[in-house]
């Protein structure tokens, strides 16, 4: 089956307070050089049928609709090719 | 015929029954609404209640607005039907486009629950007929995701028009944009606000005050002289 992956950050310009208390820890943790984190969700969608573009489409409307809130957020949809394990 | 005001149970409201008893002691008939009905049994009024709807999954009332009680209180409401969003209530009106703008985590990442003061900023809406201008009123807080957002057009927007309905007092509790504690659309008859009025509509409980009551008679009024 077919992977496709939707990405969903939030926009530049939103302030994201999770991202920066994540990049405040590293410091502390020992890990040095990290300037700025930003937060986003992953979606994995195994997609039965073939990925077409119709499937694409209806996938970027699901997205749109519902898996980002447009007002806030950005999104972007991948299709996963088969890779080897690192 | 006594006026009868909807209030909706999603998995996950907590608040549901404050808000029928509230609806009760301003006087109107409270009715159950569950998030599976898409009836609304008559009701002239909808409450969405605050919680923690779905669990806040995805976002917080991201997935409340695609229930099937929703399908119809958006069809109404655009109708000119009175519906009052508190807290996750406001969270899902503006999942559902009903209101502009979104709500984020709040800017300090800590849960908040206070008392809250308030101005009203406008009295001229559906839920707001008995405050006046410039009054001051407090009522309870208590939220994780009320950073209200909206961009900076919008902002102008419900400026320029008097839909910002409510505004933080004695600072802002959670970084949302202009201060902004409640709004409501263009025609007046939706709102959503994050501080919580039907805590606030007994002498008996929580600080004594009942500045949330006219939340609940205003509508009431409103609906009776319609």
């Amino acid at each position: 089956m077919a992977r496709v992956v939707v990405d969903v950050m939030l926009k530049p310009e939103i302030l994201d307070p999770q991202g920066q208390a994540v990049q405040r820890a590293l410091p502390r943790l020992g890990f040095d050089g990290i300037a700025d984190v930003r937060q986003g969700k992953r979606f994995e969608l195994e997609v039965e049928g073939p990925v077409d573009q119709a499937a694409l489409d209806r996938i970027h409307k699901m997205a749109e609709t519902f898996l980002a809130n447009t007002v806030i957020e950005d999104f972007t949809v991948c299709l996963e090719t088969e890779k080897a394990e690192a | 015929m006594t006026t009868r005001i909807g209030v909706v149970t999603f998995p996950g409201t907590l608040d549901d029954r404050d808000s029928l008893r509230a609806v009760r002691l301003a006087g109107a008939e409270p009715v159950s609404l569950w998030h599976r009905d898409k009836d609304l049994h008559q009701v002239d009024a909808v409450v969405l209640a605050g919680g923690f709807s779905y669990g806040d999954y995805l976002r917080a009332g991201a997935i409340s607005r695609f229930s099937p009680v929703m399908e119809t209180i958006i069809e109404q409401a655009k109708g000119g039907m009175p519906v009052l969003g508190i807290c996750n209530g406001f969270q899902v009106l503006t999942e559902a486009h009903l209101l502009p703008g979104a709500m984020l985590r709040n800017n300090h990442l800590h849960f908040i629950c206070r008392e809250q003061k308030l101005r009203v900023e406008n009295a001229g809406g559906a839920w707001t007929g008995d405050y006046e201008a410039g009054q001051e009123i407090s009522i309870p807080l208590k939220n994780m995701d009320g950073r209200y957002t909206a961009d900076e057009r919008t902002l102008d927007e419900l400026e320029a028009e008097g839909r910002v309905a409510f505004r933080y007092l004695d600072g802002n509790p959670n970084g949302s944009l202009r201060d902004i504690a409640g709004i409501t659309n263009a025609a007046g008859n939706v709102l959503g606000l994050m501080p919580h009025p039907e805590h606030a509509v007994e002498p008996l409980i929580g600080t004594g005050r009942t500045d949330g009551l006219p939340f609940f008679t205003s509508v009431l009024k409103k609906l009776v002289s319609a």
